[in-house]
């Protein structure tokens, strides 16, 4: 076969591999009931991909091929593996007369494989940072040294994290399976948490290698697309609505040097106009079927922010509004906290700072900076000087962020000024 | 990714086997290294023959100094290494984690440096020009 034939078969597995490889493994995994025997038969399916379709042709569903060599070839190795461990003479008959019964090209069950493998990366029995290392290696593709790289870990931590995930599934015999009608709300939020984690990471980290941990939200962005096609339920397309808003601000929130923008003084015109269109329309999608969770909560209230040209301009009566209901939904000093402040914007920063003194005396957010950051903002704004200087300095105190040092410092030196 | 994957051994316990049980457990290895290159994953090895004709050269006080034997006194001793390519750290743990060299001695697997690998290639090229 001439050599361009060769390089297009190449350039075709290659292409094969990013966009199919993860289904083909969902899939694999169902069939063989084993995490690393799958990984080690999607890479013999793709070698064996470019080793005989330039002699035999592309077949004409490359993907069932590649399931179904894959699990074959698996069974050939088990077969031959069997003289070092005799146990797997079992579990590769076994295989084999499944084999017949199954009709491994059905397609109908490969959409169903990929959401069996996002909830057993998230089930619960796994701790959260083990959810988010599985998902990303075995749903993203990502590697071990990439994720590590993300969450700035050893990469032989992360794997060790990995490998430790994997034997937990395999001993408490962790159901490779969709969650049943019942159980599925709960499940579903684990997943949920595991996607809006993965791209807090990205996204709050302002420091450090942000390219990288940018990549975060976009993976996350992608879960979210994944899931919303899998499993399209409300809150699932209101979390997605509130990654892509969050990210449209991406760009604005943050300077050339890696200084944060607050809200109010972003430029708006950097706002990123297809997120944030896609963002609102889903929001809209979701009010309009009539139930709301959380995420989709959040989500209007960036949705909110996103329709308008400046913070003056800002429908505030709407956000009181949403974070009322999220207070009812998910009840917490976090969003009490965020209510206060949109309370501020709408009826004057006296009203907020009344609100956010009684939260603090609750205790509960003593420790927390931006409670502190924005107790001072509001006294800054009522010429309240010195009570302002105080709480920016706890605030200092409490932050762990570089760019969030920064701000508040600038803040600090600017009421000094003032003086 | 490329990983070097260093081998020990105990060197007292392999000399108290039988010559027919090193054999069988040699020929255990060197199949599951077939295994290995029926994936693509064997990239080379090397055997070390006995770490009492190692001779360990150190630099003090101003000079180098040579001793017989191992650099450190432990139980288990690099026997050999195995150069492996795999997808990622896992995927090489889980490759090695099949290897019957595992039942007589642990593996360090260690991914190369290909930062310094580039160095050294750039080196050996401008070498060969000159």
């Amino acid at each position: 076969m001439a050599e361009t034939t060769v390089a297009q078969i190449r350039q075709l597995v290659e292409a094969l591999y990013r966009t199919e490889s993860r289904r083909v493994f969902a899939t694999l995994i169902r069939l063989l009931g084993n995490f690393d025997l799958a990984e080690e038969a999607l890479h013999d399916a793709f070698a064996a991909a470019s080793a005989q379709w330039p002699q035999e042709g592309v077949p004409a569903n490359p993907r069932a091929w590649l399931v179904s060599t894959g699990r074959f070839k698996a069974i050939d190795t088990l077969r031959r593996r069997t003289r070092f461990d005799h146990s797997l003479a079992e579990l590769a008959s076994k295989l084999d007369t499944e084999a017949n019964a199954l009709d491994i090209a059905d397609d109908s069950q490969v959409e169903d494989d990929r959401l069996r493998l996002i909830f057993t990366c998230c089930h619960p029995a796994l701790p959260p940072e083990a959810q988010i290392a599985l998902t990303l290696r075995e749903i993203c593709g990502l590697t071990t040294e990439e994720i590590a790289s993300a969450f700035l870990v050893a990469p032989s931590t992360l794997a060790q994290r990995i490998v430790r995930a994997k034997a937990k599934i395999r001993d408490a015999g962790i159901p490779y399976q969709v969650p049943s009608k019942a159980d599925l709300p709960d499940r579903l939020e684990t997943v949920l948490q595991v996607i809006y984690l993965v791209f807090n990471e990205g996204y709050a980290a302002s420091s450090g290698s942000s390219l990288t941990r940018a990549n975060l939200s976009e993976e996350a962005i992608r879960l979210g697309r994944l899931l919303m096609e899998l499993l399209p339920d409300t809150e699932v397309v209101g979390l997605l609505a509130l990654m892509l808003l969050q990210e449209s601000r991406r760009t604005a929130r943050t300077s050339p040097t890696g200084d944060l923008i607050l809200l109010e003084d972003q430029d708006r015109s950097l706002w990123h106009a297809v997120y944030m269109a896609e963002g609102r329309a889903l929001v809209q999608q979701v009010l309009a079927a009539g139930r709301v969770g959380a995420y989709t909560v959040q989500a209007a209230i960036a949705a909110v922010h996103a329709a308008a040209p400046s913070t003056a301009e800002t429908a505030w009566d709407q956000i009181v509004a949403w974070y009322d209901l999220l207070t009812q939904l998910n009840p917490s000093p976090v969003v009490e906290l965020n209510r206060a402040v949109a309370i501020a914007m709408r009826d004057g920063p006296a009203v907020g700072l009344q609100l956010i003194d009684d939260i603090l005396a609750q205790g509960d957010l003593a420790n927390y900076h931006l409670a502190h950051a924005a107790r001072a903002d509001l006294c800054r704004r009522l010429g309240q000087v010195a009570a302002a200087k105080d709480a920016y300095q706890q605030a200092l105190m409490l932050t762990k962020q570089d760019p969030e040092r920064r701000f508040l410092e600038k803040r600090l030196r600017e009421l000094s000024q003032e003086t | 990714m490329k990983f070097i994957c260093l081998g020990y051994l105990d060197e007292a316990q392999w000399n108290e086997l039988a010559e027919a049980e090193q054999a069988a457990l040699m020929e255990s290895c060197f199949a599951y290294d077939d295994e290995l290159r029926r994936g693509g994953h064997f990239i080379g090895g090397e055997a070390l023959q006995s770490v009492q004709n190692a001779a360990t050269l150190r630099y003090q006080h101003g000079q180098v100094t040579v001793t017989d034997g191992p650099y450190a006194e432990t139980k288990e001793h690099l026997g050999g290494i195995l150069i492996l390519e795999a997808r990622d750290l896992n995927h090489a743990i889980q490759l090695m984690s099949q290897h019957p060299g595992v039942r007589s001695g642990p593996f360090e697997i260690r991914p190369v440096d290909e930062a310094i690998n580039a160095q050294i290639a750039a080196r050996i090229k401008s070498f060969q020009r000159g």
